[in-house]
């Protein structure tokens, strides 16, 4: 007794006004001059061999490459150590849990004004009044005007705030490792990181292949707090795709041209994901 | 494993909260110049507040008109998720019981959207809008959240049924009940757990959302929370007090259902997305 076909016809309505036409319509622009206003003709790949030979475009997918792996690695370390430190019998532990998670539930927007302040190059505010007031006085910088660290700026900020949200998917992988097996293993005459590396952390594939994605998936598709913290500056510094794609739509009016690199972000997105659930699925093994 | 709180624990929780101070260094400094005028804040801005003033909460509210803002982050956010439960809840039923044919084609269908960035039919869609002349209004953005937000709700949805028993759905039909009848009182009461993850993590998502809101509804009387607080910073940039006192406000709602809420939103957070 099968559901009516009916029942999936709202939702296949909304999805094709909101996503699939537009997405297809969008593809289709990709390869054309449009600006939105007037006639359009079809000009083949001219908008991509463009973005390959923009300066600020191309540095724009080096930017968005850099920032994701940086994001992926330090989120995710840091989610794990916090993971491990928390997932202890300390006292403090379910206060830290929700402190480490509290900011990912907060809108990244005024994550990025907040940090905004916290990058202040003056040296009494924010981070370097801290460093001034605990004796690093010389490591103070311009954490969002120097272009050699704008970007790096970003990725911390970004890292701070859902660094907590990695930790409690890398917590609900370290649950589900059975207590048993850690005896058997100390039995076994196993150490402290003998333990973690041939049992708790094959065990934590899965929680791995969640949080490699989807900070991935959120690196290189990550605009809100370029746009709010540094607009893609000083320069060109720390544009990223997903910057430069808006300004070419929203700013000159390229539509063409902004589609054509939204499809290379899909393109990307899309190859990276594939790429990353092969290599990550096959690491994956049970408790059972 | 019996457990003695012994002097390596200690230090690790020593060391745990020491990360934690360090890591709160932002919220306290976003806490303290709220609570400073213009002539603290010049004196000493980081030192902390001896004399709070409560007064730039009030500016703030007044001057982002914070109310407004609040009300349509709300009505926005409820009433999208609503439609994503139930608009996702039918067709995930009809996926999840249908695996070959249409069934499994729908489901490869709304899969597709997860993996897609929505920038790629950004322009489209807003030229759409534009046209059907839902450029700010509450009923843009609905049905906005609700088309992008369902391949995700659909994905959770029909993990959840799929394991689901179709037991419980035959009786109520072979006992005369219609399939809408069998779905709504019977069905749907036992996809709680996954109706709550499928609301926290769509309504966090939608309250916070920037991008598309400042599009659709910037410098309309729309306007969402973090859209009025992007143009309240840049309109008082200097005036780090009454900024300062509008990110707080800004925060607090979510924060503090998150504080009530906290075992659901974080068991939202670490289990839905595991498919």
């Amino acid at each position: 007794m099968l559901p009516p076909w009916w029942f999936a016809v709202p939702a296949l309505l909304v999805y094709a006004v909101v996503v699939l036409y537009p997405t297809g319509t969008g593809i289709v622009y990709a390869f054309t001059d449009w600006t939105g206003i007037g006639d359009w003709s079809f000009v083949g790949f001219d908008n991509f061999t463009k973005l390959w030979d923009d300066d600020a475009a191309r540095g724009s997918v080096v930017n968005t490459l850099l920032l994701t792996i940086a994001i992926v690695v330090v989120q995710n370390g840091v989610g794990l150590l916090l993971a491990l430190g928390v997932h202890t019998h300390i006292k403090s532990r379910a206060l830290l849990r929700v402190i480490f998670f509290a900011p990912a539930v907060v809108s990244p927007v005024m994550v990025a004004f907040l940090w905004k302040y916290v990058y202040n190059p003056k040296p009494g505010e924010g981070l370097n009044g801290l460093l001034g007031a605990i004796g690093l006085g010389s490591w103070r910088q311009d954490w969002l005007g120097d272009p050699d660290l704008a970007l790096w700026s970003v990725a911390f900020m970004v890292v701070w705030q859902f660094a907590g949200y990695s930790m409690v998917i890398f917590l609900a992988g370290l649950e589900s490792v059975p207590d048993n097996l850690h005896e058997a293993a100390m039995i076994d005459g196993a150490g402290r990181w003998q333990r973690f590396r041939h049992v708790t952390w094959p065990l934590l594939a899965p929680a791995v292949t969640v949080n490699v994605m989807l900070s991935t998936i959120g690196g290189l598709k990550l605009f809100d707090q370029v746009y709010a913290a540094t607009n893609g500056g000083p320069g060109y510094a720390s544009e990223t795709l997903s910057t430069v794609l808006y300004k070419q739509a929203f700013v000159f009016g390229n539509y063409g041209y902004s589609t054509a690199i939204a499809l290379v972000l899909a393109l990307f997105v899309s190859a990276i994901s594939l790429v990353q659930v092969q290599i990550l699925r096959g690491r994956e093994v049970t408790a059972g | 494993m019996s457990f003695r709180y012994g002097l390596r624990t200690f230090a690790l929780e020593l060391l745990m909260i020491a990360v934690a101070l360090a890591f709160l260094f932002p919220v306290y400094a976003l806490v303290t110049l709220s609570l400073k005028d213009p002539q603290q804040i010049a004196a000493s801005p980081l030192s902390p507040p001896t004399s709070p003033t409560f007064g730039n909460f009030g500016d703030a509210w007044e001057r982002a008109s914070f109310g407004s803002a609040l009300l349509n982050s709300t009505l926005i956010t409820v009433t999208s998720v609503v439609l994503l439960i139930a608009v996702g809840s039918f067709a995930a039923y009809f996926i999840a019981r249908r695996r070959t044919g249409l069934g499994y084609g729908m489901y490869v269908l709304f899969l597709l959207g997860i993996v897609l960035p929505f920038q790629l039919g950004m322009i489209p869609l807003f030229k759409l809008v534009d046209d059907a002349g839902l450029l700010g209004t509450y009923q843009g953005m609905v049905i906005f959240y609700t088309g992008i937000q369902l391949p995700f709700t659909i994905f959770l949805y029909t993990g959840f049924i799929r394991a689901l028993p179709s037991e419980y759905a035959d009786a109520a039909l072979i006992d005369g009940a219609g399939h809408m009848r069998a779905f709504t009182q019977v069905v749907f009461p036992l996809l709680r757990p996954i109706t709550g993850t499928v609301l926290i993590l769509n309504a966090v998502f939608i309250w916070n959302d920037f991008f598309t809101p400042l599009l659709y509804l910037g410098g309309s009387a729309k306007e969402t929370i973090p859209v009025r607080i992007f143009s309240f910073v840049g309109q008082y940039v200097s005036e780090y007090g009454l900024v300062f006192a509008g990110l707080v406000l800004a925060a607090l709602p979510i924060l503090a259902i998150f504080l009530v809420l906290q075992k659901y939103v974080i068991k939202g957070f670490s289990s839905g997305l595991k498919g």
